[in-house]
């Protein structure tokens, strides 16, 4: 019985297809609003999520200034050179640590300029970002130690000032000084908030103090906090340490800033999550809406098929058997407008993703969740006019003009 | 022909409304079927025949009195009862032929036998014998609007007589056929009768049709006025 009503449901459908398309229509939405909202929206987390993990694990950011808003970052003394060896002897939990300092210019090579940032660092930078070397190589300790002149470049100024050829052993002039390049980096590409990750030239510290700034100023330090440890642990260690070095109480007011990546990332994670959250609820109101579409129909095609209820009431369908025909018909109405709306839904946030650039995260959950909720919807809004079907009169409705 | 009653009424009374817009559609009306008859009832319009049909069909039930059907009194069954009881002993030709749009004859025939639970192989095979009984074979897939009056009404009555039921009624089945259309009908009817001893009750306003009955009844009031034995069914 149960099979014969199905078929007889899936004919039914397959008689009016135009009108059955639009009676799914509502859901078919609501269900590709809803996947793609949340699809896209794990996407956007998953993107941002691996962006700050390309920063670096596990990782630190330390830079002066007060985290009141009142006081100007510049206010604030620079750090020093020892305070990098300081917190990585002093403070439990780090494995490494890299002081950089950074100001931008104007790099020149042949007739080429480019307009890039100019970061002195040491070798620890490259470990603590986790930058590799595409080509070429690392600074040696004697070139760190005397300040030679040489450059890694990232990829960006690699691409602008050199093209195709190949930069190794060439001179790049920044100011007055002209730096041998040594090394290439591999490329990161653009970070979650847009900004061109690859768009630097590394030079040793020493020879950015000695030949760049004229100080021994460092901008900020990058600590590495080992797997094992928490980095809220070692943020406070720092922090505890940096104000004993710059001879600030207890009770004073810090002037060093300790910022935590994971911090950052779990922030924005959850950011994105409230957001999907949030996105995907407004699209269930249109899955809301779609139920709302099918029952209205139904509630049409009941009082269209009132002599068909009451031919079938009269030949022996008992009220159950014709509740159940309704009902099915709804509920397959509602899971095939739901299988489309999946594939409408995919489909569409899979080139959408593709477009914004943001990984493609095939989430099953939602669309089992989906699929069993547009079923349902149908169900819900179907058993009205179902209901209505079936306490006809089969004297009336044979009757019914 | 068998004596045994197939169904009775007993000072079966139908009212419908209340007070002062009470209509008796029945009243007081006895009424003795016995099993193979043939039996056109008559009457002028708003004489209560098609109450009475609805009452024999076990679509409706009496104010008062008794219906009996092989002995159970129908009054005191429940909906889903009454359903069973239609769906395995009656048949019903409507007026109106009460066809299935956008369904062809074949699909339209089986529909009964779904409520059976007739596998679709076995409906398939029933229906197509039952349309060509009716002369319809080779229509099988034609729908309701490619088929004339005559041959529409023929498949309702492939689909009234396609679970071999023990009664089929029939009110007017032959009110919007002409004259041609409406003696390849009651032929029809006839043979039903003869060959399959199915018991018919038709409701006609035309005493030729009625001529093909064993028995006329004549409605007036919601009584009988009349009960008479045809000698010689045309
Ligand atoms: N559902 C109803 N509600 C109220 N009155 C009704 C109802 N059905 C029938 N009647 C009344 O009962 C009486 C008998 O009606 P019925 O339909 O049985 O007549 P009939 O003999 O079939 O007439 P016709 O030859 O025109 O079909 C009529 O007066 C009719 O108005
Ligand atoms: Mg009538």
């Amino acid at each position: 019985m149960f099979w014969s009503t199905l078929l007889m449901s899936f004919r039914e459908i397959r008689r009016n297809t135009l009108r059955s398309i639009l009676t799914t229509l509502g859901v078919i939405i609501g269900v590709a609003a809803v996947i793609a909202m949340v699809t896209l929206g794990q996407g956007a987390t998953a993107r941002i999520t691996s962006d700050i993990a390309s920063l670096g694990k596990n990782l630190l950011f330390v830079f002066p200034g007060s985290a009141r808003r009142t006081t100007t970052v510049t206010s604030a003394p620079p750090l020093r050179v020892d305070d990098a060896r300081a917190v990585l002897e002093e403070v439990a939990g780090v494995a490494n640590v890299a002081a950089a300092a950074g100001r931008s210019a104007l790099v020149v090579y042949g007739n080429k300029n480019w307009r890039t940032g100019i970061t002195g660092t040491t070798n620890n930078y490259f470990e603590v970002r986790e930058w590799g070397i595409a080509t070429g190589r690392r600074f040696t300790d004697s070139e760190l130690l005397t300040g030679a002149p040489v450059c890694i470049l990232g990829a960006t100024p690699r691409r602008e000032l050199f093209g195709n050829q190949d930069p190794l052993g060439a001179q790049v002039r920044a100011g007055n000084v002209s730096f041998e390049v040594i090394g290439v980096l591999t490329e990161k590409g653009r970070s979650t908030f847009g900004d061109d990750q690859d768009d630097f030239v590394a030079i040793p510290l020493a020879t950015f103090h000695r030949r760049v700034a004229g100080n021994t100023d460092v901008g900020v330090m990058y600590v590495s906090a080992s797997e094992s440890t928490e980095t809220s642990n070692v943020q406070r260690g720092v922090e505890a340490l940096m104000r004993q070095r710059r001879g600030i109480p207890e009770d004073g007011e810090g002037d060093v800033i300790v910022r935590d990546t994971k911090e950052i990332s779990d922030l924005a994670s959850k950011a994105t999550g409230v957001l999907t959250a949030l996105l995907g609820a407004i699209a269930s109101v249109s899955l809301l809406v779609g139920g709302i579409g099918i029952m209205n129909i139904m509630l049409v095609s009941v009082t269209e098929r009132t002599r068909e209820i009451g031919l079938r009431l009269a030949i022996g369908a008992r009220a159950s058997e014709v509740l159940l025909q309704f009902l099915v018909e709804a509920t397959v109405l509602s899971t095939l407008g739901g299988v489309l709306g999946i594939a409408l839904g995919l489909g569409g946030s899979y080139l959408a993703a593709h477009a914004l650039k943001l990984p493609f995260v095939f989430i099953p959950q939602i669309v089992v969740v989906a699929f069993v909720f547009s079923g349902m919807v149908g169900i819900a809004f179907g058993y009205f006019p179902a209901r209505k079907a079936a306490k006809l009169n089969p004297i009336d409705a044979l009757r019914y003009e | 022909m068998s004596s045994a009653p197939l169904i009775e009424l007993i000072n079966v009374t139908k009212i419908y409304g209340k007070g002062d817009a009470e209509v008796r559609a029945l009243d007081g009306l006895h009424l003795t079927i016995p099993e193979g008859q043939f039996l056109a009832v008559m009457g002028a319009s708003g004489s209560g025949k098609s109450t009475c049909m609805n009452m024999l069909g076990c679509l409706d039930v009496p104010t008062s009195g008794d219906h009996l059907f092989r002995g159970v009194e129908v009054g005191r069954l429940s909906m889903e009862q009454r359903a069973l009881l239609r769906r395995n002993y009656l048949g019903f030709v409507f007026q109106g032929f009460n066809l299935l749009a956008r369904t062809n004859a074949r699909e339209n025939v089986e529909l009964p036998l779904i409520y059976r639970g007739v596998r679709a192989k076995d409906r398939r095979a029933r229906a197509i014998e039952a349309l060509g009984m009716v002369g319809l074979a080779g229509r099988e897939t034609h729908a309701p609007n490619e088929l004339s009056g005559g041959q529409q009404q023929r498949v309702a009555i492939a689909r009234a007589m396609v679970t071999n039921p023990a009664v089929l009624l029939a009110d007017e089945p032959t009110g919007n056929l002409d004259s041609q259309r409406s003696d390849e009908i009651m032929r029809l009817l006839v043979r039903l009768n003869a060959e399959r001893g199915i018991t018919i009750i038709m409701v006609t306003h035309d005493a030729h049709m009625a001529s093909f009955a064993q028995r006329i009844v004549q409605f007036k009031d919601g009584r009988l006025l009349s009960d008479e034995m045809n000698a010689r069914p045309a």
